[in-house]
């Protein structure tokens, strides 16, 4: 998690490149891409306009509260390129620690997919896809692959921030290499899979940077919605003009029509500035967050959909508990003594390097210190594989295997052995206390049961809670059998769960429950997962993930924490929440500020209508830019707000209804009325 | 007060106490099942069919539905405007009243078709009894059904799921008027004969005055009396909230309203439809709870200002007050208040809360002058018809939009809770916030452009009857009312000139049409999504939180535009009633 972003990033130094930005920003080109602040724009133009023509005609007074309102207009407009250019820069920074890893670099291109071939040096930005590259100790991964052989280890904190070197290797789940990190010993013959510049991290940088993003489903309807609501009041004060020129023509005889600098001052309190110049903001800081949380979105609408979902198929392994299982008890069977099993267990275990075969050789060696700690010579080593389900070691006479119950049954039953009647029992004992059950088998004997327990994370069943309370159900994916997937289900707390699961079976069930309209998220790394990654709504893949996997998800977890699952739908929901709280604040603002502007403006004609200045303001043209104030100093106010995000609270939809409408609704409606006045005392004060 | 709050609440109690197994009973009309009316009624709905030419099984998706719909609607107004036109041609003209001029025929078919019932004309030196019964009673049920139509493929829109089709209109159009506004007006009408309302082709009686008067040379010996079909016409101009009026003074007219019964009565019936869709929606979309938090809504913004109206209409006139007439709330008084324009027998608070009703929903009838209301309780019926049809609203569009408003209220809850927004189980997309905004945001550009046109032309000034901020009053109203297709009068406004039939004629044109085929278009893209299961992560809609939501969503998109407009009319009226009450009471006070 310590994502190389310089630590002033989300102070104060970038606020004058920011304020220079939005300087720039002021160009029609820039402005026009926003509606509601265009209308701000021109309408700051337009006063500019009546400035010098009433200085011209010499009507310097006029001028010099209509230029007041025209400096605020301009500031409103100020502010709204800040935010987004603060936004923006902060975007930069990090693209810019990225970026440093990008520097140029030469690669080794093989001529055939052989670590011996003919060697050429090129650059590495030249490479294709397709394209065999040799990477050796020292060297810096030019571009992403797949390793088609060899082994290494691999800095990857250049993109992970994490410090420990990670194990690529050919075949397998482990394969896919990212451009940016450093082998640190042996070498990989890698085959290059992505179009120069179209890197992962190209990708990054560029989503970041990138300031012509595509607006996300949710931003178009909200912002339909503001252009509806401009559009109308720009019709509401138009209108005003005409009825303020009946009331002071037919209707009164007295006052003076509505002046246009007025109109202008009303028609920029009433549209939705506030929201209008956040947006853009926030949903670049939403993308912002996420890559804090390092993990990186193809797209905006994959953060909003997180926040839309209702299932999380959640992998057991690594989300639910550590990622190992370890050995805590041998379960003997028939003659066989405890101490034998142990042996055995150890034995065939000694060439395993994952850390359940570690936890069982060590487990052995309590009970027979005398386990040798290296297999004789002429061992033959017997790997696990996905259709065997069992590994072990073949010995001289002996072949030692150790694996699933139902494997090593249909393994000593083709070896002619029979299978002892109270193994079901012990199995069916061991799973129930949602352990594993190992079986150990010496030729066509079956010996005993190695016990593994599964060590459900700390803190998880309160997260699962929490969602639970936000609507959203978690389902634990597992190879295990149904009793021991029922017995951590339940110790986990999750809703449900889906035992025996094969990448067939996943996919099924995540069309099953998007049949029913729910949406679906789920965290996937192998290249099985990669059609149900690309079927689930939020597909997060893990960056040590194969490439094809990485290909299928919609977001890449640099840190391969699959729990960050839970962290990506707060993020989509607090995007949200932070829009609609926003458009709720900038819409209830309109009622002070007509309290504010329309007796000012029809007090000269109805001097009854006095007793709407329910504020006490000062004057009418107090009363206006005081109004125009206000709505100009809340965007600076909020922008804070809109770059770290409403907080957000995992709780029922009615209760985060409910707090937001009384934050963001009343408060909205309050504090303009606040505000104004104290603008209005300011502005008093000489 | 007490006696407003007493009637209030037992107007509200007998509306819904009657609405709820109405309601039920038309929720299984609209879905096509058998009734208890069906033996009756069954072969009557089949020779329509037959007839027609219908095929009641084949449905509709939402660009045929609203293709009949816009087809029904111009056949009527053409029908209705050769009758209007033709009427010395036609039988049944017994005062040979003449053809109604081109500008007034077109505006009132525009009105009758639209069911807004604006009327430029008098009805009883108008029309006679053919074009009452067979153009403007034919559309005051047909109108009132197209309502129904227009908000039951809304309704169908989020009940369906993964289809497009949204019903047959001609089946929608021809139960709503068999099954239940027949057989109620049939009622109702019956009723109302009895409390006196009469029904008769003749067109007058004379009567011979006791006292006869000279009027220059001629003396006057007897009144003409204007007869006609009235009862049958008052039952469906109330219960199908139309609002024209038979007679010109609508129900202040003894023959249209002759008790203080059949005023209760009336009042009960401009809400009941209204809320008997409420109660049918509930079945129909089997959402019982949302239904409830509705009409919660409505009532929050019904009864509040149903009160202020009455309390103004009570508080003593203060320009009256400062010349020692008496205005308490007395029996002798006929219960005190604001009396000017209002019959002894209605009353100040029976004239307030019949007024509200009538601007709550569209029917638009009044049973007193509203021109002559004190400002304020004017403004009530102003700022009822702003918020655009909600607040019970026009049968089947009230709740119609009300229900657009709800899209909408969702939409900004739904994202303030993280999530794409849902509606009866439906996710609420760009294309439903562009058709809902189009829906809500039409009317207050097509009143406020409209009254700024009529302001600004010599023409549209030239009409008003009334100086100072009353003027500019009486100008929005006759605006908005049209806008919103009420089709109540301010008065004091001469309507009846080119402009203003071309003007109001433009504007309950837009005001149906652009409001509500948006919403049709909405229903048929809801009806092709999947239905959203139901979770604790949506945000619910049935709780007091969604009630003021969709509370504040009203005011603040819906009634907000208004503000500046009602500030410049009934605000200053009232402003100005003041300081010059004021002033006159500082004037005498300094008098020896």
């Amino acid at each position: 998690m310590s994502r190389a972003v310089p630590a002033d990033a989300h102070g104060w130094t970038l606020v004058r490149p920011a304020l220079l930005d939005s300087l720039r920003k002021l160009h029609p080109r820039g402005q026009v891409r926003n509606p509601v602040m265009f209308v701000v724009y021109v309408g700051a133009w337009f006063l500019l306009a009546l400035v010098v023509r009433d200085l011209a005609t010499g009507r310097a007074s006029l001028a010099g509260f209509t230029a007041a309102i025209d400096l605020w207009l301009w500031l409103t407009c100020l502010f709204a390129n800040l935010a987004e250019a603060l936004a923006e820069r902060q975007g930069k920074a990090q693209a810019a620690s990225l970026r440093a890893t990008r520097q140029e670099v030469r690669a080794k291109r093989l001529a055939a997919p052989r670590h011996d071939a003919a060697r050429e040096e090129v650059a590495g930005a030249d490479l294709r896809p397709g394209e065999i590259i040799l990477i050796e100790a020292g060297d810096v991964i030019p571009s992403d692959g797949e390793a088609i052989e060899g082994v290494a280890s691999v800095d990857e904190s250049a993109v992970t921030g994490e410090s420990a070197p990670v194990i690529r290797e050919a075949g397998g789940d482990k394969s896919a290499v990212t451009a940016g990190t450093t082998v640190l010993s042996d070498w990989l013959v890698v085959r290059v899979t992505s179009e120069p510049g179209a890197t992962f991290i190209d990708r990054m940088i560029h989503m970041v940077e990138s300031t012509t993003r595509r607006k996300t489903p949710n931003e178009i309807a909200l912002g339909i919605l503001l252009v509806v609501l401009t559009l109308v009041f720009l019709v509401v004060t138009a209108t005003l003009y005409a009825f303020s020129w009946y009331a002071v023509h037919t209707a009164a005889h007295s006052g003076q029509v509505i002046g246009l600098t007025v109109l202008v001052a009303l028609l920029v309190c009433l549209i939705p500035t506030t929201i209008g110049g956040l947006l853009p903001a926030i949903g670049i800081a939403g993308i912002i967050r996420l890559m804090r949380h390092n993990v990186v979105a193809t797209s905006g609408r994959a953060i909003e959909a997180a926040g839309d979902v209702d299932v999380l198929l959640l992998d057991k392994t690594g989300t639910i508990t550590y990622g190992n299982r370890r050995a805590s008890a041998f379960h003997p069977v028939g003659r066989t003594s405890p101490a034998e099993l142990a042996e055995i267990a150890g034995l065939s275990s000694l060439a395993d390097d994952t850390p359940e075969g570690k936890s069982i050789v060590e487990l052995a060696r309590k009970s027979v210190p005398s386990l040798a700690s290296a297999l004789p010579p002429g061992a033959t080593l017997i790997p696990f594989t996905a259709e065997t389900r069992m590994s072990g070691v073949d010995l001289d006479r002996e072949h030692l295997r150790k694996g699933a119950s139902d494997a090593i049954r249909a393994h000593v039953e083709r070896s002619g052995g029979a299978w002892p009647e109270e193994m079901d029992g012990i199995i069916h004992k061991i799973a129930a206390a949602g352990c594993t059950p190992l079986v150990v088998a010496r030729d066509a004997r079956a010996l005993g049961v190695v016990e593994l327990r599964d060590v459900v994370k700390s803190g998880i069943r309160e997260r699962f809670a929490r969602f639970r309370t936000m609507g959203i159900q978690t389902v634990m994916v597992t190879g295990d059998n149904p009793l021991t997937a029922a017995t951590i289900a339940a110790e986990a707390g999750v809703d449900d769960y889906l035992a025996e699961a094969k990448p067939e079976t996943k996919l099924a069930r995540i069309r099953a429950y998007q049949k029913d309209g729910y949406m679906v998220a789920m965290t996937g790394d192998g290249t099985n997962d990669a059609p149900a990654l690309a079927q689930a709504d939020v597909g997060l893949c893990m960056a040590s993930g194969t490439q094809a996997a990485r290909e299928a998800a919609n977001m890449v977890d640099l840190d391969s924490n699959p729990t960050k699952l839970l962290e990506i739908v707060e993020i989509g929901k607090q995007l949200l929440i932070t829009r609609g709280a926003l458009t709720t604040f900038s819409v209830a603002n309109d009622v002070a500020k007509y309290f504010a502007i329309l007796p000012a403006a029809f007090v000269a004609v109805y001097p009854g209508l006095g007793v709407l200045n329910i504020m006490g303001l000062s004057s009418p043209a107090h009363a206006v830019l005081a109004a125009i104030i206000f709505n100009a100093l809340v965007i600076p106010l909020l922008i804070p707000l809109a770059l770290r995000g409403v907080r957000f609270r995992a709780t029922s939809a009615t209760r985060l209804l409910r707090r937001n409408l009384w934050i963001y609704g009343l408060g909205g409606l309050v504090f303009p009325f606040v505000g104004i006045k104290l603008i209005d005392l300011l502005l008093t004060l000489h | 007060m007490t006696t407003a709050l007493f009637l209030l609440f037992s107007i509200l109690a007998l509306t819904f106490l009657l609405a709820l197994p109405l309601g039920l009973y038309a929720a299984r009309v609209f879905a096509g099942e058998r009734v208890w009316t069906s033996p009756l009624l069954a072969p009557l709905e089949r020779a329509v069919y037959r007839l027609a030419g219908v095929d009641p099984a084949n449905e509709m998706d939402w660009k045929k539905y609203a293709t009949s719909l816009l087809l029904f609607n111009f056949a009527g107004f053409l029908f209705l405007y050769l009758i209007l036109r033709l009427q010395p041609l036609l039988p049944l003209d017994p005062l040979h009243l003449g053809a109604v001029p081109p500008g007034s025929a077109f505006n009132t078919a525009v009105s009758f078709v639209t069911n807004t019932n604006w009327q430029d004309y008098a009805g009883e030196t108008t029309l006679g009894p053919l074009a009452q019964m067979l153009g403007l009673t034919v559309q005051n049920f047909l109108s009132a059904a197209v309502g129904v139509t227009l908000l039951l493929p809304l309704v169908r829109g989020f009940v369906r799921h993964e289809t497009d089709r949204l019903g047959n209109y001609w089946v929608d159009l021809t139960r709503t008027v068999l099954y239940i506004l027949l057989p109620l007006s049939l009622v109702f009408a019956l009723v109302l004969v009895a409390q006196g309302v009469p029904d008769t082709l003749t067109a007058l009686v004379r009567a011979h005055l006791v006292f006869p008067f000279h009027e220059g040379a001629h003396l006057v010996r007897h009144q003409a009396i204007a007869l006609g079909p009235v009862a049958s016409q008052e039952a469906i101009k109330i219960l199908g909230n139309n609002g024209g009026g038979f007679f010109n003074v609508n129900s202040a007219h003894p023959f249209e309203n002759p008790t203080a019964l059949t005023n209760a009565l009336e009042t009960v019936a401009m809400l009941l439809l209204p809320a008997t869709l409420l109660v049918a929606f509930a079945r129909l979309a089997r959402a019982p709870g949302t239904a409830v938090a509705l009409v919660i809504a409505t009532l929050l913004f019904f009864i509040p200002l149903a009160l202020l109206s009455a309390h103004e209409e009570l508080s003593p006139n203060p320009r009256i007050a400062v010349l020692s007439v008496a205005q308490h709330p007395s029996p002798r008084l006929a219960g005190g208040g604001n009396l000017v324009g209002v019959d002894d027998r209605i009353g100040a608070v029976g004239c307030a809360l019949f007024a509200t009703a009538a601007t709550a929903t569209s029917t638009g009838a009044a049973n007193c002058a509203y021109d002559s209301m004190m400002p304020l309780a004017g403004g009530v019926n102003l700022f009822l018809m702003q918020l655009g049809e909600v607040v019970f609203g026009g049968i089947g569009t009230g709740l119609a939009s009300l229900l657009a408003f709800a899209v909408f209220a969702v939409f900004l809850g739904g994202l303030m809770v993280g999530r794409t927004p849902e509606f009866l189980g439906k996710k609420i997309e760009t294309f439903e916030m562009k058709m809902v905004s189009l829906s809500i945001l039409v009317m207050p550009l097509v009143v406020l452009v409209g009254t700024a046109v009529a302001v600004l032309s010599p023409a549209g000034r030239a009409s008003v009857g009334n100086p100072g901020p009353h003027g500019f009053s009486e100008i929005l109203y006759a605006l908005t009312s049209p806008g919103n297709n009420n089709g109540s009068a301010f008065g004091g406004l001469d309507a009846a000139t080119r402009f203003y039939n071309i003007l109001t004629g433009v504007a309950m044109l837009l005001g149906r049409y652009w409001v509500y085929l948006p919403l049709l278009a909405m229903a048929g893209s809801l009806a092709r999504k999947r239905t959203v299961p139901v979770g604790a992560g949506t945000l619910p809609t049935h709780t007091l939180t969604f009630v003021v939501l969709l509370a504040g969503s009203i005011l603040l998109i819906g009634a907000l535009n208004f503000l500046p407009a009602l500030v410049l009319g009934p605000g200053a009226d009232q402003a100005l009633l003041m300081t010059r009450a004021a002033h006159a009471a500082l004037v005498r006070r300094a008098a020896p």
